[in-house]
């Protein structure tokens, strides 16, 4: 097992007076790539949008518990959610690019966070680019509007955009759901790539997608962490009969 | 046919006949010279010149107020303020209270609070009680008709704001941007049309409106064109107001009336058509 990189411990969400996750304890490691998988509705997405604080732009949210990121509690009252995110990058389930080229969509990142040397920022829009393996398709309309991609060029370009801050962790909610078959086997080639240098944890509805893609499995069920385990164990001898339960299409 | 089609045909019948009495009794006097001269004679001659020149200063100036302010209040109520505080109810509240006012009470409120109020106490801070501020000109007018068309900008830049999709904004915060930055980076350029829209509107309103200068700046003659934002100015509305009810010889000024609500009637609704023009391209691209 490699190291823990974020250590989730009882945490809790309400919305509301909804409870929308239960005492979730996890530990993900690092440079690996994590799946939350589980029926509509059951938490999974909610617990990934708690890694960067994503929830807290929710009216009627509130959290108890803590979320460790390299043994640093991120809802510590001294944290800028702000910085918080530029470490933890966030892909989301509909492409989401600027009205913006393609360019300016990369270099919207390192912008904000005050870079102005133009010959750097090429640099690292090139870079990032070429991570999210889609340089070749646009390095000649840098300057077109970015929405004129294809879906899952879109989509690739919006992970290019999160590498440009460089961050540690990316989170993925369903990333591939919108896309054809094609685009939808870039990405998971893409996430397999990127594992080498991120910590990835990513949400999909597709089970076998999750079993390509990922190398440790969370099985959520309304809105409990029902089992968290090695990919292959959970999608072959899960501990729990829910868990086969879902696998094995019996509901979801 | 139903009763909706008969009312259709009714109104463009009325929209009809009035544009074709207004063309047939404006068209003679439009000319170049007509919208590029003063009046003569008694306003029984010459051109409106003053009065389009002193029209458009006008929006200019209302412009340069209400826009930023209803753009700003505007990102208020739609960013930051929470839906249930009574701060948020109350601004909203205003809001749609300025919008039923009738516009002879901006006129009134204008003299009342930038006249006497805002330019006395200027008058008698910074010119020792002579009199500059505190009498009608462009500037007071100019801000009493901001006032009227606050309303038009504030919710036309909201429903824009309201418009810009949730996803852009998230991705810009998951990019590690602060709040400010989002407005300034993603949702003020993606209510860009929004915002032009409201402006348009509140020019086309604003030109058209007499009540509310009436007793704030707007001037019968002028031989001069406005220099100053003390000076008073001229108005295309008031100019018709009083050619038709105060000058000399009504009859006479006839031609020239039709010609001058010609112009600002062209005025308005090509304002007006731009705006829709504008506003059903942003709603396509939504």
């Amino acid at each position: 097992m490699k190291e823990t990189k974020i250590k989730s411990k009882n945490l809790t969400l309400y919305y509301g007076a909804k409870m929308a996750l239960n005492t979730i304890s996890m530990d993900i490691p690092e440079k690996q790539v994590t799946a939350l998988i589980g029926p509509s509705g059951c938490g999974k997405s909610t617990y990934l949008r708690t890694l960067n604080r994503m929830n807290d732009l929710i009216p009627g949210v509130k959290i108890t518990g803590e979320v460790l990121v390299d043994e640093f509690n991120i809802y510590d009252k001294n944290v800028d959610s702000v910085n918080l995110r530029k470490k933890i990058g966030m892909v989301f389930q509909k492409s989401n690019p600027f009205a913006k080229s393609i360019f300016e969509n990369v270099a919207y990142g390192p912008r904000i966070n005050g870079m102005r040397d133009h010959k750097k920022l090429k640099e690292i829009v090139e870079v990032s680019l070429q991570r999210a393996a889609i340089w070749d398709e646009v390095k000649d309309r840098l300057h077109d509007s970015a929405l004129g991609l294809s879906g899952g060029q879109q989509q690739r370009l919006c992970i290019a955009r999160t590498l440009a801050v460089d961050p540690e962790i990316i989170l993925m909610d369903e990333p591939a759901s919108a896309l054809d078959p094609l685009s939808t086997s870039k990405i998971e080639e893409l996430i397999f790539q990127l594992k080498v240098n991120y910590t990835i944890i990513i949400v999909t509805h597709n089970m076998q997608q999750a079993a390509r893609v990922s190398d440790n499995t969370a099985f959520f069920y309304l809105g409990e962490l029902v089992e968290f385990g090695k990919t292959k164990k959970i999608f072959t001898g899960p501990d729990k009969k829910q868990t086969e339960d879902y696998i094995t299409g019996r509901f979801g | 046919m139903g009763a909706t089609g008969l009312s259709v045909i009714l109104i463009i019948a009325v929209i009809i006949i009035m544009l074709v009495l207004i063309i047939i009794g404006g068209k003679d006097e439009i000319s170049w010279k007509f919208l590029t001269t003063f009046p003569q004679e008694g306003m029984t001659k010459g051109g409106i010149f003053p009065a389009i020149y002193g029209t458009a200063l006008m929006v200019i100036i209302m412009s340069v107020a209400a826009v930023p302010f209803g753009v700003i209040t505007a990102l208020y109520l739609t960013e930051y303020a929470k839906e249930s505080s009574w701060i948020a109810k109350g601004v909203q509240f205003a809001v749609r209270t300025l919008s039923m006012v009738p516009s002879i009470i901006f006129g009134l409120f204008g003299l009342g609070f930038f006249i006497k109020f805002v330019g006395g106490g200027m008058d008698k801070l910074f010119s020792g009680g002579q009199l500059i501020w505190a009498q009608p000109n462009i500037l007071w007018a100019s801000l009493t008709m901001a006032l009227l068309t606050l309303p038009v900008v504030i919710v036309s830049v909201e429903e824009s704001i309201h418009a810009v999709p949730r996803d852009l904004r998230e991705a810009s915060l998951a990019l590690g941007a602060t709040k400010w930055q989002t407005i300034k980076k993603v949702v003020l350029p993606g209510a860009r049309s929004g915002i032009l829209t409201g402006t348009i509107l509140a020019i086309s309103r604003g030109a058209g409106e007499v009540a509310p200068i009436l007793f704030t700046g707007a001037a019968y003659y002028l031989a001069t064109l406005p220099h100053s934002l003390s000076d008073q100015f001229m108005s295309l509305g008031y100019h018709i107001y009083i050619m038709s009810t105060q000058s000399v010889n009504v009859d006479q000024t006839l031609p020239i009336q039709f010609a001058t609500t010609l112009v600002l009637l062209l005025l308005t609704f090509t304002l007006n058509f731009v705006a829709v023009l504008i506003r059903s391209r942003l709603r396509r691209s939504h």
